[in-house]
């Protein structure tokens, strides 16, 4: 369990000019292998150190169990928790909650994300455009996913269509903000630079606006993802038959806890590679970036 | 050309100020006609103007006000307690390097889980009343606040951090005059993400632990009557809430961070 990627901090934070593993053409090959070797042992560091309180909750947990300081009904204990979580993966039915819930996920984020490219890329090349558009878009935007489900539920039901339309908004808001603010961001000196090098409108966009515009672009697609990702949580909480979501709400109608926990450990961990797959990736995606530009 | 030209002059001629009325105007006047002329009968399409009444009764009834109060009251008090001990938290994490060690990692894994999924165990656990509500919008209020803390005093230029050391400063006035104006800047998102959060989870509380009175109750009575007007009523409250929210913590952020311009100016 090591330390993990915080989207808050990345988004704001500067890149480290002097990240520990980046080789430095100023220094000896020497002493950059004796820096990595330093750094790599940092991490194991630390990645040690995350250990001993999430273990010393889980024990005190099972011991409360065991020493009966609360009913298995109201805690059940860790133990307890890991069993039902083996139990509902080996019997495959975690696998098909989980499947009907990623489906949608990505069908609703997908949606919402060409969406939010094409308004939010729209809104940033045509003030226009962003005059006309924007104002609605912000009274839409005011209102929480949350706000719109009663709404969704009378007009389309509660299908799949509800899901999609709701995890689609959830991610098309971040998108689209992120999208127009990055394009109208991208710094006047290098629109004026290429202008000067008389670039076509699709080179203008293909050299300078999408690459100088990649990391807002991306951070908004990164919420996005995560609110889509909250976005089914509620909406299988509350209108549904199958799914992650349903499963919490089965097992608090069965008054089974453990259920319920397993669940929402099932959630836990699909955030958690969700997260990870999303650093990774805009890792590989601004990989041009040199470290400290 | 001449086409493109023309519908260029078409959307050029309206003053940029006006621009943002013509959709929404739009939308309106659509709206109106299709229930003017009768297109649909379907229940669900209720003219503007039965909404506009709608929400004129609720007001004059008073059962707005109850409504709205309740759901601010709970919000209130889970942002005060969630924020605090955000900041708490975060100032315990940034401040210390074991602690960061120790519970850092657990910290960031647990955020992981949407938040909602917490709702059935807290509803467990304290039941369908006001204090489940509370606790879940404290949790929401508490996850912004922590990184955003965190963030804050990680951003602390060390440099000054050693100025302050050679003047011989006290902890107290380090805090107060160094690490605080570098760290407010994130402190006010944090606070302010926490504020927006709140809200969200004020209105997913009382859906999905419906009991008592609330804007989320509200919704669900519209919905379970079919009472279209009030439903849409409703969705505009919790838009103007929200909006209301944002312009208070802008107004707030000026105020307070009134002194970062005019140092800009100064160097």
């Amino acid at each position: 369990m090591q330390k993990m990627a915080i989207p808050a901090l990345n988004a704001a934070g500067p890149a480290s000019p002097t990240h520990p593993l980046e080789p430095r053409p100023d220094l000896p090959a020497r002493r950059v292998a004796a820096a990595r070797t330093k750094a790599s042992w940092t991490w194991a560091g630390r990645s040690l150190w995350a250990w001993p309180f999430p273990l010393a909750v889980l024990a005190l947990w099972q011991l409360s169990a065991i020493w009966g300081w609360a009913p298995e009904q109201v805690l059940p204990p860790p133990a307890a928790v890991f069993k039902v979580f083996g139990e509902l993966l080996a019997s495959g039915e975690l696998w098909d909650h989980l499947r009907i819930s990623m489906v949608r996920v990505f069908a609703g984020f997908g949606i919402g994300l060409s969406l939010g490219l094409l308004l939010g890329g729209a809104m940033g090349l045509s003030p226009t455009f962003r005059d006309y558009v924007f104002p609605l878009f912000k009274a839409f935007s005011q209102v929480p996913v949350i706000g719109w489900l009663p709404l969704l539920i009378l007009v389309v039901g509660i299908d799949e269509a509800l899901k999609f339309l709701l995890i689609a908004k959830a991610a098309l808001v971040p998108v689209a903000i992120n999208t127009c603010q990055g394009i109208q961001n991208v710094p006047n000196r290098l629109v004026e630079v290429a202008r000067v090098y008389g670039f076509t409108r699709w080179q203008m966009l293909r050299k300078v606006v999408f690459p100088a515009a990649t990391a807002p672009i991306w951070n908004g697609v990164r919420y996005g993802l995560t609110h889509a990702w909250l976005a089914l949580v509620v909406v299988e909480l509350l209108a549904s038959s199958e799914g992650i979501g349903f499963l919490i709400v089965y097992g608090r109608q069965l008054f089974q806890l453990d259920v319920v926990l397993a669940a929402v450990l099932a959630v836990g961990i699909v955030g958690f590679v969700i997260d990870k797959l999303l650093a990774v990736s805009e890792a590989w995606l601004l990989r041009w970036r040199k470290p400290g530009l | 050309m001449s086409s493109v030209n023309v519908q260029r002059n078409l959307f050029h001629k309206v003053p940029p100020r006006l621009r943002g009325w013509v959709l929404p105007v739009l939308i309106l006047a659509v709206w109106w006609a299709a229930v003017a002329s009768g297109a649909s009968d379907s229940p669900l399409l209720v003219s503007p103007l039965a909404v506009w009444q709608r929400g004129v009764g609720q007001v004059v009834s008073g059962e707005l006000w109850v409504a709205l109060s309740a759901s601010l009251w709970r919000m209130a008090w889970g942002f005060v307690i969630g924020s605090s001990i955000g900041l708490a938290m975060g100032a315990l994490l940034g401040w210390s390097r074991w602690a960061e060690r120790l519970v850092g990692p657990t910290f960031h894994t647990l955020k992981q889980i949407s938040l909602f999924a917490w709702i059935p165990m807290l509803s467990m656990w304290f039941g369908l009343g006001d204090a489940a509500k509370i606790a879940f919008v404290a949790m929401a209020a508490f996850f912004p606040v922590v990184l955003n803390t965190l963030e804050g005093l990680r951003s602390v230029p060390r440099e000054y951090l050693e100025v302050a050391r050679v003047y011989e400063f006290s902890v107290w006035q380090t805090l107060r005059r160094v690490v605080a104006p570098a760290a407010a800047p994130s402190l006010f998102t944090g606070i302010q993400l926490s504020l927006i959060y709140s809200w969200l989870a004020t209105l997913g509380a009382e859906y999905l632990l419906a009991s008592g009175k609330g804007i989320g109750n509200t919704l669900i009575d519209g919905r379970e009557h079919f009472w279209m007007d009030l439903v849409l009523f409703g969705v505009v409250v919790v838009g103007l809430v929200g909006f209301a929210l944002n312009a208070l913590l802008a107004a707030l952020e000026k105020r307070l961070l009134a002194w970062r311009d005019s140092t800009i100016a100064r160097y």
